[in-house]
């Protein structure tokens, strides 16, 4: 087919229109959210009967030196004021910080209420403040600007749908819901790349934080055979399997060296 | 041997060229714009900023300039330099259909255009799409491509290549070093998609380093031909020693950049300095190999040619492949043997 110059310009300039108005129809993160905010429907929980639940407890260990935490140098951007060391290892007298336990396997097929509480992930100092924080699949989280600068909150997933938003100081608490249970799924802002913090998304309810003492507790489990998990974020995952009796309180304890887990938790 | 010293073309007739220097000086311009739009891609990239602006085309918004600091700095900062390169190289398309008398220049032309709005649609994407690896490679070698394309019309603009006659040469060796100037750019754009893929966290970094050998021997080899066997014609001699001395740059370059990121840079909590200029270096010089290797290739394509009895027998071959009475013009002169 012969083009004249007119229909081949004609052509041409339609193309890059049509590229144009396909970038434009660019996805709004509200469309990107629906899907997170879509409420999960109100799960009948499995019976559990109190008079029989036990617990785990702990403390999770670090033996050996402690890596100095990395200094972070926050001059890009002259709003975000004082010290900021790396979170990436915290001990406080032999005690690990930021590890996170759950029961990782034994609940068989039992469904868990999801909590109306919110959690909340605040953002001051330039800082994630948890650096970890852990909920239940479908519990809100409700994210906060305590910082006389912009953020921008960017989870990144493997289980779970991305989104990346921003955040003015001052502006409205976001409110995000993740569908899936996810491990360790890291959080950045990208406006300051030095910011970073891990979210722990279960589908059940017996999971906890260590802080400074390194304690942790699980209550309300019915009795029955565990696989009790520790995970940090550098120095990996370790198991235990545990039993719990009716109305027992079991200890577990783990133990993390510089190159991650120790051999025998206790 | 080549031939007698360059004469100057005819350019007063009325179907030639004519050298315009506002045109050449404009497209030179464009060409140095582009590389520091490179620049601040690149810059975006090492300091994990691409996503600091998570919305495409406005900025948090909206069209206004926002706070530029952290992350916001780059990626808006880069939006705004890709904004103004556009700008001119809508400009330089519509200078260049107005005083160009060859065709192919104007087709050229509008071929930037149409390069730089698929990367502006390909930066878009990959933020809208969170930074897919293969999204964001095709931005960066689309990048690339717009840039030689810029850098080959500043060089079609200039006196040298309108108004002098060619020097010419004949090329009786294997490979032919056309063959050679051509895998050259070859190998520069494979190099350059492993490295877009690894910073862009789809690959791993072995490919890369590995092919910085192919690179290194065949650009080699390019360069030594050139500059051993048609050293009298400046037009070749210049870019051949320009790409030897970029090539051990750039491997130098590779290496502090490998060093900084993959082997001290593994742990970092931040994107340190060092890293991050070892590594927009890396691109920044990456990108003057690749538009280099293209400037050496089309100078040999000007000015050295195959021997006549291959040419036909090239022709032959192609009349019988395609069937056609009418084969399209050469792009090698011929020179009687």
């Amino acid at each position: 087919m012969i083009m004249n110059r007119t229909s081949k310009i004609a052509i041409f300039a339609l193309l890059a229109m049509g590229l144009l108005l396909l970038a434009a129809c660019s996805k709004k993160e509200s469309e990107v959210n629906t899907e997170q905010q879509t409420s999960q429907p109100t799960q009948a929980a499995t019976p559990i009967d109190p008079n029989t639940v036990g617990s785990v407890s702990g403390t999770v260990k670090y033996e050996g030196a402690v890596p100095k935490p990395a200094k972070i140098d926050m001059s890009q951007d002259p709003a975000c004021k004082g010290d900021n060391t790396a979170e990436t290892i915290v001990v406080d007298n032999g005690n690990l910080a930021n590890a996170f336990v759950y029961v990782k396997d034994g609940l068989g097929e039992r469904t868990f209420q999801t909590p109306s509480e919110k959690v909340v992930l605040d953002q001051q100092g330039c800082r994630y403040h948890p650096h970890v924080l852990a909920f239940m699949t479908g519990q809100t989280v409700e994210i906060r600007n305590s910082d006389p600068t912009t953020h921008n909150i960017h989870p990144t997933p493997k289980e779970n749908r991305e989104w990346n938003e921003s955040q003015a100081p001052k502006a409205a608490p976001l409110e995000k819901t993740f569908a899936r249970e996810e491990i360790m799924l890291p959080v950045k802002c990208n406006q300051h790349p030095w910011m970073k913090m891990y979210m722990n998304v279960v589908k059940h309810p017996f999971f906890a934080v260590t802080d400074k003492s390194g304690k942790y507790e699980l209550k309300g489990l019915p009795p029955g055979d565990y696989t009790i998990a520790v995970v940090h974020e550098k120095l990996g995952e370790q198991t235990q399997k545990v039993t719990v009796s009716p109305k027992e309180s079991k200890t577990q304890d783990f133990k993390y060296g510089a190159g991650g887990a120790v051999t025998g938790g206790q | 041997m080549p031939n007698s010293t360059p004469k100057t073309r005819n350019s007063g007739a009325f179907w030639g060229p004519r050298y315009n220097r506002g045109h050449h000086v404009f497209a030179t311009f464009v060409a140095f714009t582009t590389f520091l739009l490179i620049i601040a891609g690149a810059l975006v990239t090492s300091n994990d900023a691409g996503l600091a602006v998570p919305d495409w085309p406005t900025s948090f918004g909206s069209f206004a300039m926002p706070r530029m600091v952290g992350g916001v700095l780059y990626e808006h900062g880069h939006r705004m330099i890709a904004g103004t390169t556009g700008i001119l190289t809508i400009g330089l398309a519509v200078w260049t259909w107005v005083v160009e008398r060859r065709a192919w220049m104007k087709k050229l032309a509008l071929g930037a255009l149409a390069t730089i709005v698929a990367q502006a649609v390909l930066g878009g994407l990959t933020v809208l799409h969170f930074l897919p690896p293969a999204i964001s490679t095709a931005h960066a070698v689309v990048g690339q491509t717009f840039f030689c394309i810029a850098v080959a019309i500043a060089l079609f603009t200039g006196r040298q290549f309108i108004e002098q006659e060619p020097r010419t040469a004949v090329d009786r060796r294997r490979p032919r070093l056309i063959t050679l100037t051509q895998l050259s750019v070859a190998v520069l754009y494979i190099q350059l998609v492993l490295g877009g893929m690894f910073r862009h966290k789809g690959m791993s970094w072995e490919p890369h380093v590995i092919n910085a050998i192919a690179v290194a021997v065949i650009l080699t080899w390019t360069a030594v031909r050139t500059i051993s066997y048609y050293s009298e014609i400046e037009a070749l001699r210049r870019p051949a020693i320009i790409l030897l001395y970029l090539l051990i740059v750039q491997l130098a370059l590779g290496f502090m950049a490998f060093l900084t990121k993959v082997v001290w840079g593994q742990n970092a909590v931040q994107p340190r300095p060092a890293m991050v200029w070892s590594t927009v270096s890396h691109v920044a010089v990456g990108a003057l190999l690749l538009a280099t290797a293209v400037v050496l290739a089309i100078q040999v394509w000007r000015h050295v040619a195959i021997p006549t009895e291959e040419r036909a027998r090239a022709r032959r071959a192609s009349v019988i492949a395609t069937g056609s009475a009418t084969v399209a013009r050469s792009a090698n002169r011929e020179v009687s043997a």
